[in-house]
Order: structure tokens, then sequence, then C-alpha cells
């Protein structure tokens, strides 16, 4: 067989170098892999001993014994790691692939990624192993299968791989179909052939629903068929909406993707106003303010108008800036880069500096690419110039990107402060630097007419430094500036040529020399004089310096060929025999051109011309400039040449692609929705996936915003919290029918809602089908009804029972619960203090001392809140007390019931709503004898009246009932016999939300701290939109009064005084669960928050809902 | 993506290697020592090197280098973010990533890597997961190795958090203590100059978190003062919205120690709110003709809002000139490497008591120049380096820590810390050059 004579070929070549590795391998587990870099010259002495240590390892992976197989393995990965040829173990290995301990399977796995591809043949061998592999149950085992088949890169299996691949695309498993989409890519790359196919596969994972897929799918997008940007279109809206929730590396791939999308699709967000904002962004401030922008924005909109999908995406990327990934920050920087408006580019400002905290590498490439966008867009960086400034223990790279970013954004208004910390820098110990630093403050000069005087100085100042690095940069930098503007500086051209003793680095020399040449008729006395100077050192000067000698011999000669006749002679003469071949060509040269006019007459008839030609000065620009040629940091950029695989960003299209190419259709049947095994448990979720696609083109963003960030929460929930929320769920389900018209105004009104049992409401398809309608009657009805409440309740007080209220509820006050709270709150429950370590000191240290302080003005604010209580009385007792019909007089044959809240509790059992209910004999003569309570069975719990024996004609009985709701709003109902008789009907009594509440009593700081013990997931929060006139009328007497009417609780007295906050405190009857209430007015926006705080999140959302009706009754 | 991993130890011997994909040869390591040979320090060689076929993307940290092989367009940054990844699963995984270390894990290592990177792309780099996978070596693993022969580094369940969007938290975590401690670390950045003036101060805080809780617990953790926090980064783990809208960070944590946010506050935000270093150093170094100079240092505390400097450390990199330095300090201990030029002052504690100020520790003494060498043009940077215990500089402070989903009570612990960063903090000594007019 053909293999087995490779392997063995292998064995006894490989035996030649791979040595050493077992004389440390077989020491045990601990073995150093890389102790000997020993190379093969060494180990040809032990030969021998080492094939017989290649024949140990094969012993050992022959045994039956998994301690030496897994022995064996180690040594054998010990040997790839350090990068020595284990190429002749391969059948011995690969026998071990069905091995049943996962660790030597593993590290097969490992074995047969390194080598298959050179082994092709005996890789097969392994196949079927993987082929059975895939088929099993465990989809840890079904993922590495497909990972490592797809990895071994043998092209005689691609047609297995395709198979694979298209059967864990329907995986039920979205581990295994991520794995499936990673494979994508491996598999194109083995044989691109298969593109059409895998493309198929690749819209099929974009558009699969679960997010862990999306990411990946998104990666063998790009790396297969990055140009079929069709694929996206459909999945466009949802990957911008989950895009959080993506992992970091594939945040990244979808970022780049997404902004090459928006590039193809969308229209240059720029370009339409460009005649507007040049006047606009003329006298723009650095500093840019938001109502500014927003001003900015209302004006652009008359031109352009930006497309929604196009808003989407920035807007859902926006808080990616904050990821902890710096790749991701950058992609993001990238993306608005490229794609935003140029207004708003600077929300990435703050985020990319904050990475020049990150490593060095992460700094260095930072910085480049900052550079890049502050030469295009000085503004963005403005603000943050101190975060350019240099410190010694920069890299070299960073320090150079530095400077180059404080150059670029320097300008006139900040310049002095450029200036001075640039000058700090020259100084510094690392000559390349303060060298860079000089050329920096050249580049400074030539761009801000300004300082370009001072800067001159102050560099020529430079020049009688000690440092030779610093004198011959500054005098190479003063040559550049003064070839830009001569004419201005003559005297600063007297004073370098002064200098020319003094100098000796030759570059300097040089370029003073040129100088002189250059401008010699400006300083016509000085210049023979300097070149009479050079003459004499002329043999001891460096080949530069002795090229500008003759440069500027041969000007003067043209100049004023009268008196330097004979030293221009004697210095070319002097040239002529010197052993550089360079200057003695350049010699030669020149006299022919200015001696030899008869040799060639063409040329030194325009001498003179050639010679003193006006040369065009120089440009001192950055070091960045020409890289933004590619796409800002990708590995071309920050290289500067065209790596492979590296595409150019598109041009935005002049038309933009019609949007409607993004919606989803309504359902589109899914197989692998269908298949998944998440799915069908959690109905829910099922829900609002489906639901997504009912939006009109209005409200989906907000709704996804929504869903962007509690899909994850949701889908713990259903999860991991199963037990405790069952029940909530459960309630919620049965209250979804009835409330339906109540829960329907969410999604408009609270988009920024983060709770996610809200979100489940809001996203059931049901409600969202009917809003549109629904949404408006709700809410005329419910004005109505309050209208009438008002009127009903205002004139009614139960003096009596409020006073007994409040009397129980000051007795509770200090058994509020006690919770921990971190500082600041509640010190005095923390008793752990010995458990704390001595780092924590800082915390219990706080602890110890202000408990007293503490402890007094706890009392005072008892007292305080006492003495608020009277005050507050009045508007309490404002107690709601509408009377309800439960029975009719036509059906109870002449007797008619009504029920109202007296809102008192109720005596026999305290976890009972007190109900009051008056019957009323209608007929005129009849008495109606021994009306009895039945018990019903639907099992709610309620104590019955006492038996009314008899009730003449036109009177009336009040006797009282109470119906422990359990913290439901269904109804309870019950039976009544007359005479012995039951009645036909039951009676039912409808419970109000507000009515399951009973009033407690906390002080601010108690609502405070049960306050955070209810965030999260227990807090819901609307807003509502109220005119100026309304926001007017609101107090604390008329919130009250609508607070109260509208559920049984009770103020928190306001400590602070603050009068845009109005708390209210309650807990449910049955369970007394805290509710709490947090009302705050936002005057300067008319805008009012409620915020609910309670463990009955079901009961917190309606009541949210009652409270908000009732006050934007208020007028 | 990454085609190959290269660890190159500080002496230049490439100790291992790993490959995704088609293995490329250790020869394309002499780019990187050619590129590493033109620099003269070890940080100066460019993250990036072409080379004619492929990409080198490097790192350099611990004195290893990690060199990453790209033959095609991928974001440095990507790269370079994974590499430190790599290292922070490593440190994590070992104590320490050295060259021993990673040398004694090597199967270990190798695992990881399979792990974490499928043919190039990330997989799995979350800690969590990746402890479910694959065991951390340690004592106990050890000794159950031993006494029950069962020999392996691997979990044999997929780790559930892998499938869910809490990729970050492994299940069924069960404590008997359950306690979660907050360390809210805030780094001082400043540069001072001669006059005192502070020319740059910038805030890096950070909060480390080490939670033990049992189960699936909400966090929700609330600031007194959040208005602070303009510029921050979270762990995935923190909801962005929630953040966004009303300034809580609110989370499910990952099992153990993680950084759960990081945040700066610049240096507009410092000045305007008046932050104030909590130290002074007076100085006067003078160079004198003749090989001789005067030094003299008086380090005081300045507004530390009664907290004690502690382990306060000032170090001074002399000119070249300086031969020797004979100094007495008043307190503490001072030494000067003549070799490196490296002047260390060890002060150790400043008590914060007014009635200390009359002997605020100093050092003076006189500075050996060596002869006949000009005087040094710049005078010395002050590195100054000290912490300060129980309180944030910023003023940032935790206000509570709030827990949902779970039922027991928590112990919960918040501390500060106020330090420096290693060559953060410096004072200029030097003359500013001024423009001759």
């Amino acid at each position: 067989m053909s293999s087995a004579e490779r392997s063995l070929s292998m064995s006894s070549s490989m035996s030649m170098q791979g040595a050493s590795g077992f004389s440390s391998g077989a020491s045990g587990g601990g073995a150093n892999p890389a102790d000997e870099n020993a190379e093969p010259a060494s180990t040809l002495s032990i030969f021998a001993l080492d094939y017989k240590k290649h024949e140990d390892i094969k012993h050992m992976l022959d045994s039956n014994k998994d301690n030496l197989k897994l022995e064996a393995m180690r040594r054998v990965i010990g040997m790839i790691a350090k990068g020595k040829d284990a190429a002749d173990l391969f059948p011995a290995v690969v026998k071990n692939v069905v091995s049943k301990n996962m660790e030597i399977k593993k590290l097969v796995y490992v074995y047969l990624m390194r080598y298959a591809e050179e082994q092709q043949d005996l890789a097969l061998l392994s196949i079927a192993t993987f082929q059975r592999a895939l088929k099993d149950p465990n989809q840890l085992i079904r993922a590495s299968a497909l990972r490592v088949l797809s990895s071994i890169r043998v092209p005689s299996i691609v047609t297995i791989m395709m198979l694979a691949i298209r059967e864990a695309v329907h995986d039920m498993s979205p581990y295994v179909r991520k794995t499936a989409a990673n494979a994508i890519a491996k598999l194109y790359a083995l044989d691109p052939e298969l593109k059409e196919e895998l493309i198929a596969v690749i819209a099929k994972l974009l558009a699969d629903k679960t997010i862990l897929v999306n990411g990946s799918a998104v990666q063998a997008f790009e790396q297969v068929c990055p140009e079929r940007i069709d694929l996206i279109h459909k999945n466009y809206r949802r990957l911008c909406n989950l895009l959080v929730d993506i992992d970091e590396w594939s945040q990244v791939t979808v970022l780049n993707m997404l902004t090459r999308y928006a590039r193809t699709q969308f229209v240059d967000p720029n370009k339409t106003v460009e005649g507007d904002k040049n006047n606009f962004y003329g006298d723009e401030n650095n500093s840019k303010e938001k109502s500014e922008n927003d001003g900015e924005d209302s004006l652009e909109k008359r031109t352009y108008v930006m497309d929604s999908d196009h808003r989407l995406l920035l807007r859902c990327t926006k808080p990616l800036l904050q990821s902890r990934n710096s790749a991701v920050v950058m992609a993001v920087a990238q993306l608005y880069h490229y794609v935003a408006p140029r207004s708003e580019i600077h929300v990435i400002a703050n985020a990319l500096i904050r990475l020049l905290r990150h490593h060095r590498e992460i700094q260095t490439i930072v910085l480049k690419c900052i550079a890049s966008m502050a030469e295009k867009n000085k503004d963005i960086f403005g603000p943050f110039l101190k975060a350019f400034y240099v410190r010694s223990s920069d890299s070299s790279h960073v320090k150079r990107y530095k400077l180059e970013i404080l150059t670029t954004l320097a300008c006139a208004t900040n310049i002095s402060t450029v200036l001075r910390e640039l000058q700090t820098y020259v100084l510094s110990p690392d000559k390349e630097f303060a060298a860079q630093t000089i050329h920096a403050i050249g580049r400074c000069a030539s761009t801000i007419p300004e300082v370009t005087e001072a800067c001159l100085n102050g560099l020529v100042g430079y020049m009688s430094k000690k440092d030779e690095t610093i004198v011959a940069e500054s005098v190479v930098v003063v040559k550049k500036l003064l070839q830009i503007n001569p004419v201005q500086y003559g005297d600063i051209i007297k004073h370098i040529v002064r200098k020319v003793d003094k100098i000796t680095v030759p570059a300097a020399r040089a370029s003073i020399l040129w100088l002189i040449g250059e401008y010699s008729e400006r300083i016509s006395k000085l210049a023979p004089d300097v070149l009479r100077k050079m003459a004499k050192t002329f043999p001891d000067e460096e080949a530069i310096v002795k090229h500008q000698i003759l440069n500027l011999a041969a000007k003067l000669y043209v100049m004023n060929a009268k008196q330097t006749h004979l030293l221009v002679q004697y210095v070319f003469n002097l040239a002529k025999y010197d052993t550089n071949y360079d200057t003695r060509d350049k010699a030669r040269l020149l006299r022919a051109l200015l001696f030899q006019a008869d040799k060639c007459p063409a040329l030194s008839k325009h001498a003179k011309k050639i010679l003193l030609a006006s040369k065009p000065a120089p440009l001192l620009e950055s070091i960045v400039r020409n890289h933004d040629q590619y796409t800002l940091g990708t590995l071309s950029y920050v290289i500067g040449q065209a790596v492979p695989g590296y595409t150019d960003l598109p041009d935005y299209p002049l038309e933009p692609s019609d949007s409607s190419i993004r919606n989803v259709e309504v359902i589109r049947p899914s197989l692998s929705q269908d298949e998944s095994p998440r799915k069908p448990s959690s109905g829910g979720k099922k829900k609002s996936t489906t639901s997504e696609k009912f939006y009109s083109d209005e409200e989906e963003n907000d709704e996804n915003e929504g869903t962007s960030t509690e899909g994850p929460d949701d889908e713990e929930e259903e999860d991991e919290d199963g037990d405790e929320d069952e029940d909530d769920e459960n309630e919620e389900e049965e209250e979804n029918e009835d409330d339906e018209d109540e829960d329907d105004e969410k999604p408009t009104k609270n988009i920024h809602q983060t709770n996610e049992y809200e979100q489940l409401d809001a996203r059931s398809p049901t409600i969202i089908e009917n809003q549109p309608e629904s949404h408006e009657s709700t809410e005329g009805e419910d004005t109505e009804s309050d209208d009438e409440v008002t009127s009903a309740s205002e004139d009614t007080t139960d003096d009596d029972a409020d006073e007994k209220t409040i009397e129980k509820h000051t007795l509770s006050f200090n058994k509020s619960p006690s919770n921990i709270a971190i500082s600041g709150f509640s010190m005095a429950t923390i008793t752990e203090k010995s458990i704390a370590e001595d780092d924590l000191e800082a915390f219990l240290g706080i602890t110890t001392t202000s408990t007293g302080a503490q402890q007094s003005t706890t009392k005072a604010s008892v007292r305080d809140d006492l003495q608020n209580l009277e005050s507050l009385s009045t508007p309490s007792t404002l107690t709601y007390i509408r009377q309800y019909e439960c029975l009719n007089r036509m059906t109870g044959q002449g007797l008619q019931i009504q029920y109202r809240f007296p809102r008192t509790p109720f005596q026999r059992a305290t976890n009972m709503v007190h109900i009051e209910l008056t019957f009323t004999n209608t007929t005129p003569n009849n008495d109606i004898r021994s009306i009895k309570f039945i018990k019903s069975k639907s099992g709610v719990n309620i104590q019955g009246f006492n038996d009314i024996d008899q009730l003449p004609g036109g009177a009336s009985i009040i006797t009282s009932i109470g119906i422990d709701f359990n913290d439901t709003t269904q109804s309870a109902s019950f039976d009544i016999s007359i005479d012995g008789r039951q009645l036909a009907t039951s009676v039912s009594i409808p419970c109000h939300v507000g009515e399951l509440f009973q009033p407690k009593f906390l002080n601010e700081k108690d609502f405070n701290q049960n306050l955070g013990s209810l965030r999260g997931m227990h807090e819901i929060t609307g807003t509502l939109n109220v005119n100026e006139t309304q926001i007017s009328k609101f107090n604390f007497t008329t919130i009250q009064t609508k607070v109260v009417q509208c559920a049984n609780v009770s103020s928190v007295p306001s400590s602070s005084g603050d009068s845009t906050i109005y708390r209210f405190s309650g807990q449910t009857v049955s369970s007394k669960a805290l509710v709490l209430i947090a009302i705050q007015l936002n005057i300067s926006q008319s805008t009012i928050n409620l915020t609910l705080n309670s463990d009955r999140i079901i009961l917190a959302t309606m009541l949210l809902k009652e409270i908000q009706q009732a006050i934007s009754t208020i007028s | 993506m990454i085609h190959s991993l290269f660890i190159i130890n500080g002496a230049g011997d490439v100790f291992m290697e790993k490959h995704w994909k088609t293995v490329v040869g250790k020869s394309i390591c002499d780019y990187f020592f050619e590129a590493q040979s033109k620099c003269a320090n070890s940080e100066d060689v460019p993250p990036v090197i072409a080379t004619p076929h492929h990409y080198l993307v490097n790192i350099f940290r611990n004195n290893l280098y990690f060199v990453a092989v790209l033959t095609n367009e991928v974001a440095p940054l990507f790269v370079i973010e994974f590499l430190h990844r790599i290292m922070d699963v490593f440190e994590y995984y070992f104590g320490e990533c050295t060259e021993t270390s990673l040398k004694d894990n090597y199967v270990v290592v190798y695992e990881l890597l399979d792990e974490m990177l499928d043919s190039g792309l990330p997989l799995a780099t979350e800690t969590n997961i990746l402890e479910e996978l694959i065991k951390r070596p340690n004592i106990i693993l050890k000794m159950t190795k031993l006494i029950t022969g069962d020999d392996t580094n691997f979990g044999n369940t997929l780790p559930s958090s892998q499938l869910s969007n809490i990729p970050w938290r492994r299940m069924g975590i069960r404590y008997t203590n359950n306690e979660a401690y907050f360390d809210l670390i805030e780094e001082i950045d400043a540069i001072i100059d001669r006059n005192g003036v502070t020319v740059m101060c910038e805030i890096q805080g950070y909060i480390d978190c080490c939670i033990k809780l049992s189960g699936n617990p909400d966090l929700t953790l609330s600031f007194v003062n959040p208005r602070l926090l303009d510029d921050v980064s979270f762990h995935p783990c923190v909801r962005l919205k929630k953040w966004e809208s009303e300034r809580v960070l609110s989370f499910i944590p990952p099992d153990g120690n993680f950084r759960l946010i990081s945040y700066h506050i610049g240096s507009q935000k410092c000045q305007s709110d008046a932050i104030s270093i909590p130290i002074y150093v007076k100085h006067n170094i003078q160079f004198r003709e003749g090989s001789s100079g005067r030094f003299e240092l008086t380090v005081g505390p300045k507004q530390t809002m009664g907290k004690t400097l502690e382990a306060v450390v000032i170090e001074c990199s002399m000119p070249k000139s300086v031969l020797n330095c004979t100094l007495t300090p008043t307190q503490g201990k001072c030494t000067f490497d003549p070799v490196k030029k490296i002047l260390v002052w060890d002060i150790g504690k400043i008590e914060s008591k007014t009635q200390a100020a009359a002997r605020l520790p100093s050092l003076r003494g006189n500075i050996v120049l060596s002869t006949g060498q000009p005087l040094p043009e710049s005078n010395p940077v002050l590195n100054v380096r000290f912490t300060l215990n129980q309180i944030a500089i910023s003023g940032i402070r935790v206000q509570r820590v709030d827990m949902h989903g779970e039922k027991y009570k928590p112990f919960k612990g918040v501390k500060y810390i106020t330090t420096v960063k290693n060559g953060r903090f410096q004072i200029q000594t030097k003359q500013n050059f001024s423009i001759p007019d």
C-alpha cells in the first residue's frame, strides 16, 4: 500500500531532524516542549535512540489503556507545538479517533487538523468516524465532528463536507448551525467551484432566527460572496436591531459588511446639502452643541431626508462604541466615518480617544486612523487635543502619530499651547523624536501664518544647541520654510550664514550652503566670503557638503563672475582631484556649463537660467497623507499597500435603492424555525419573532429597538427563571384578553420601556394587529369614564376609615424590610462587619461612623412625616367612592345589589378586599325574605355577608363582604338565594386594579430603599406628553387626587421639598407585595415620567395605564 | 483569518507554534526578527509587518511576542485584540503568562488555542465557557487526578452558556457564601509642569468585580453621580440601552473575576470639576559648572480628604552625565543606579495630618557630574507613584447594588482605590524653551 510506504519514508526522514522532542517528553507529563532548540546537527548522534522513542509512542498509542494513550498523545502535541514533525505517527494516531475518552479524541482532532492535509489517503480512514459522529445525539459531538471534518483540508471529501453542511444547516441545535456557518468559508477555500451551492446555504443561515447563527453566517458571506449584497436586503433590519447581541468578534464583520451595504444602498448624506453646508460649517466651532445639531438637521431636511434604514443603522451601531473590544469600536468609527453625515461623526471621537488607553499596539493603529480622520475632519478631535500629548514612556510609533495629530489639529486658536508642548518635546532625550518635533514645528509654521515668524525665530534658536541632530533638523526645516517665503526673511538668512562656521553636521552645512547659493543676491557681500572659507576646508568636508560648495561656486560665478572667478576656478580644481567620483563628475559638468562655452554653446547660453531656475517650495506634509486611499482601519491601510482580499469601499450610488426591498414579507414558513427545539417550547418567543413582520414602516424601528435589548432577557427568563415566573406568565396570558385594549398603547407610548413583561405583551400579535383602531377608541372611553369618576368622588369622604389606616401605617414604620445598601442608605442594617476584610474598610468605615447620624435623622424624618400627615390627610380622604351595580333589579327579581370599595381593611381577613354591598328592594311593597350568600365553586375565597332575613319594599341594607382576589383582576362571583331559591345568574364582582392595593405608608427614605430592591425587571416606566398649560396645573393636590382615584395608595411625603417628583406607595391586599409609584414632572420638556416598581408586574402595568389615563385628564 | 501563531520569547526563540490552516514555516519569523533588530526598544517593533506573501501582526507583552500570520485582509485591530485576549486567557489559566508557564502547560495551551479559534475565526473567548470545556490546571485538579486516576482536562458536555444569549455565564453555579465585591480603581494620569501647573490630568477608572453568586442573579448597580461617566466601555454583559436611558448598570454577571466597566474622565472634565491632585512635589535641581549639582525634593499631601498617601515612590531618570548622587532622605529609602541613571526614592506612607506638615519627607544632597562633559540641557522628569485607599479621586461613588432573580441575600462590598500607573504621573522639572523675540 502506497500510504504505508509513504509513512515509512516519512518516519526515516523525520527521525533525522525531529529528535530531541522526546528527551524531555519522556520525563513525564510536565514535559517542556521547547527547552531544546537544538537543531538537527546535534541530534544525529542519538539517531537510533530517537527512532526507538517514536516506537515507544507508537506502542503507547497502540495499547489499550487510555492513560498511556493520553500520555502519548500529549507528547505528540508537544512535538507539534514545538514545530517538530510528527507526521510518521499518523497511522498510529488516527486509529484513536474512535476513542471514547474526550481528551484523547480532542487531541487526535488537533493532530488531524495539522497533518491530514499531508497524508490525505490515511486521513480518509477517519472520515467514517466523523460521519457517524455527525449523527450523534450530543450536539457538542456533532459540532466538533463538523468542525474537524471541515478543517482537515482534504479535497477528496468535498462532497461529504457539502452534504454534512447542508444537513447541519437544518440541525436542531443553533450551535451546530453556527459551526456549519463557520465551515462554509473553509469549504469554499478548498473548492471555489461550490460557490453557488454555498450561497444558497448562506442565504438560509442569514435568515436563521437565532442571532448566534447570523453572526457566523455574515462571516461566511464576507468570505464567500461579498458581492451578493442582495442577500442582505431582507435581513438588514434584523441584523441592525440585533447587532448588540451578536458576539463581539462577529460584530466586527457585521459592521464592516453594513458599512459596505450602506455605501451601496443609500445616497451620500453630505453631498446633497453641500451648498448649504459650506456657509453653515464655515463659522462652526469645535464644540458642537446638541441643540445646534438639531437646528442643522431641520435645515438639512429641506434638501435631504435620510433614509429611515440609514438612520436605523447609525442608531443601532452607536451603542457599540462602548464595547470593550477595540476592534468593534474601530469598526463603528469606520462606519460613522464613511456613512454618517458630517454633523454626526463627532460621536466617535470620545470612543477612539478611550482606545488610547489600551495596549501599545492598539494605540499605534488607532492613532494612525485618527491621524487620517483628523486630516479630513479637524473639528471632531479638536476638543481632545490634550489626549495626544506625548509621554516619555510612549513607544516610538505612538510618539510619531501623536505628534502628527497635534500638528494636524493645530490652528490659530490653539497654536500657542501646541507650540509650548512641542518645545518640551524638542528637549526629549529621544533624539529621533526631537528631530520629528522640529519637523512638526516647521509644519505648523507653514500652515499657520500667524506663527511663522515666531517659529522661524525659535528654530533659528535651536541652531545654537549642542545636539547635532536638533541643529541639523532645524537648519533643514528652516531652509524649507525660507524657500516658501524667501522675500520676507532676509535677516534670518544672514543670521544663518553667520552660523556656518559653528555648525558641523554635514546635512545642516549643506543646507546652509544651498541657501546662500539660492539667495546670494540678498547677501551679495557675504556670499563670496563664505565661499572663500569653504574653499579652505573643502578637502575635509563630506561629499554632500562638497556638492553644495560646488553649487554655491557655480551660482556665484553666474551672478558675480568678476569677483569670484578665481575662487571658483580654485574650487573646481580641488574637486577635479577629489576621491569621490560623484564630486568629480559634478565639477566636470558645472565646468562645462560655465567655462567651456564653445563646447556646448546651447547649454551655456542658458547657464544662468539652469542654475537659478526657481525651485518649487517643498511641501511640509503629513506622514499619513497618502495612506487614506485604502479604507481606514484595514490591514491595507496600516501597511500602505493592497492586501489580497482587500476591496475598496464603493462610492455612494446617485440614486438610493428602493427601501421596500428591505421589507420582510408577512409570514414566511421557515423550516429552521419549526425545527428549532427552542421555539416550540417558548410560545412567547415565537410570537415575538413573527410579530416583527407585522409592523408598518413607522413603528418598526421603535419596536425593534425594544426587541433588540430584550431579546436575550426574554430567553433567559424562559430558560432559567422558569419556576419563578411561570405564575406571572400564566396570569398574564389570562389577562391578555381582558386587558388587550389597555396594553396596546405601550409600543407607541413607552418606547423606552425596558421591562421584559411589557415587551411580551406589546409583541403579542393579536395586539399589534388591532393596534391602529383600538388605540383611539380606548382612549376616548377611558377619558369619559374618568370624568365621571372625578365628579362622583369629590364630595364623599370617609374620615373614619382613613384615620384608621394612618394609625396602622404609622405603627408599621419601623418594620420596613431591611435591605443592605452599599452606602448612604440604611447602614444600620449591616451587621456583617466581622465578615468584611480589611480591604473593604472603606465601605464599612463609613457605615460605622454614619450609623448614629443616620438614626437621628430617621427619627427626625419620622417626626416630620407625622407632621406632614396632618396636612396630607385632607386630600387623601378624597376617596374614590363610586357605586357599581352587580345585580340588576330585573334579574334579581326586584332585588338590586350595588357595590363599592370603601377602601378600608376588611376586618375578618386582612388579605381580602373590603367590598360594601348595598341591597335595595326596588319593589314598592313586597318584602324580600331570607337573602343568603352561597359560595360559588370558582375557588375564589369570599367571606360572605350575614343572612338578611327581611328586606322591606323600598328599603336598602348595607353589608360588607371580603374577597381575596389573589392579586388578579379576575372577577369574583358568588350566588345568592332568595327565600330558598337560588338566583339564576350569579353575582359577579370585577375588581378594578386600583382596588387591589391598600396604602402602605412609607417615608421617602424607606421608599428609596425599597425602590432599590425593585429595580430591573420589577420596574416599568411610562411617559406622558402634556401641553404646557396642562403642566402648569400639576401640583401635589391635583396629582394626588388623580392617583388616589385610580388606586388605593398613600402618598409619600417629600422630605426634600422637590416639587417635581411625587411618590406614592401601597401594597397588594392579598400578598402584601409592595408597589411604588413615582411621578416625575419634566417641565422643560412637558412630559411626565411615571415609574412603577413592584414585583406584581402585571398589576403594575395595568395600574400604570390607569394612572396615565387619569393624569392626562388633569386640566 | 489568523493563519498561524508563533510565540517567541525575549531571547528570540520560537518556542511554540500553532497553525489553524496550512502550515507556515517557522522561517517567516525571520522577517519579524529583522524588524525587531532595527528597533532599539522591544516596544518599538511595528505591530504590523508586511512580508512578500504574509502579514505579521505582533504584540509584545510579559516579555513574550505573539506573532500572528495573516494572508488576507483582516482588520489589524481585530487580530491585536484577539492576541491580547489569548494572553488574558493564559493569564487566567496559569496565573501568569510566561515562557515557563506556557511550556509547562503546553497541552492545555494547545487545547485552548484550538477552542478559541476555528480555522482562524474566533470561537469561544470567554473564560467562563473555556473553563467548562477545558479545566483550569490547579492543585485540586492535580490531586483528583492523582487519586482517581482520571487524567483529563476536558469536560464532557457542551457548555450550556454557549447556546444562550449570555455566553459569559455558565449554568448551575452554587456558592455557600454569596458574595459580590466591587473594586473601583482609578488611575491618575497627569503631567505637571515645572511651575506646578497641571498641564494635563485624566482619570482612568475601572470596576473590577469578583462575583460569587449562585444561580442566575441579575444585578443593578447605580452610581451616586453617574453624570461623571460619559466615556465608558463595558463588559458585554451590561445592557447598553439601560445605561443610556437610566444610567444604571444592569447585568447578569459572569462568574468570578471580570472587569465590568472601564471609564475615562478626560482632561476637560477633570479641570472643570476641579479634581485636585492629592500630592505635590517641590523640587530644586541645579547642575552647576564644575561637575556638581544640588538636588532637593520635598513631597507633601494635598487635599487627600483625610486619607493617607501610601506606597509613594518617586523615580527620576537622570541625564547621562550624572555620575553619582549622594542624597539623604528624611523618610524612606533612596537608591541610585549609576548604570541606568535612575534614582528611586521609596518614601512609603505620608500622613495627611496637618501637624505633620512641618516634617514632610524630603530628599537633599549633591549630584556628581562627570567632568568635561557639557551640562545637561534638560532637567529630569519625575515619575511619581502612590496609592490612596478608600477614595476614588474623581468622586465617583457606587450608590447601591441590587440583585433580582435569586432569593438569597448576598454580601456586597465596594472598595475604592486611587493609584497611579507606572509612568503616567509625570512632573516636569525641565526648563521651558522660550522663543526669543
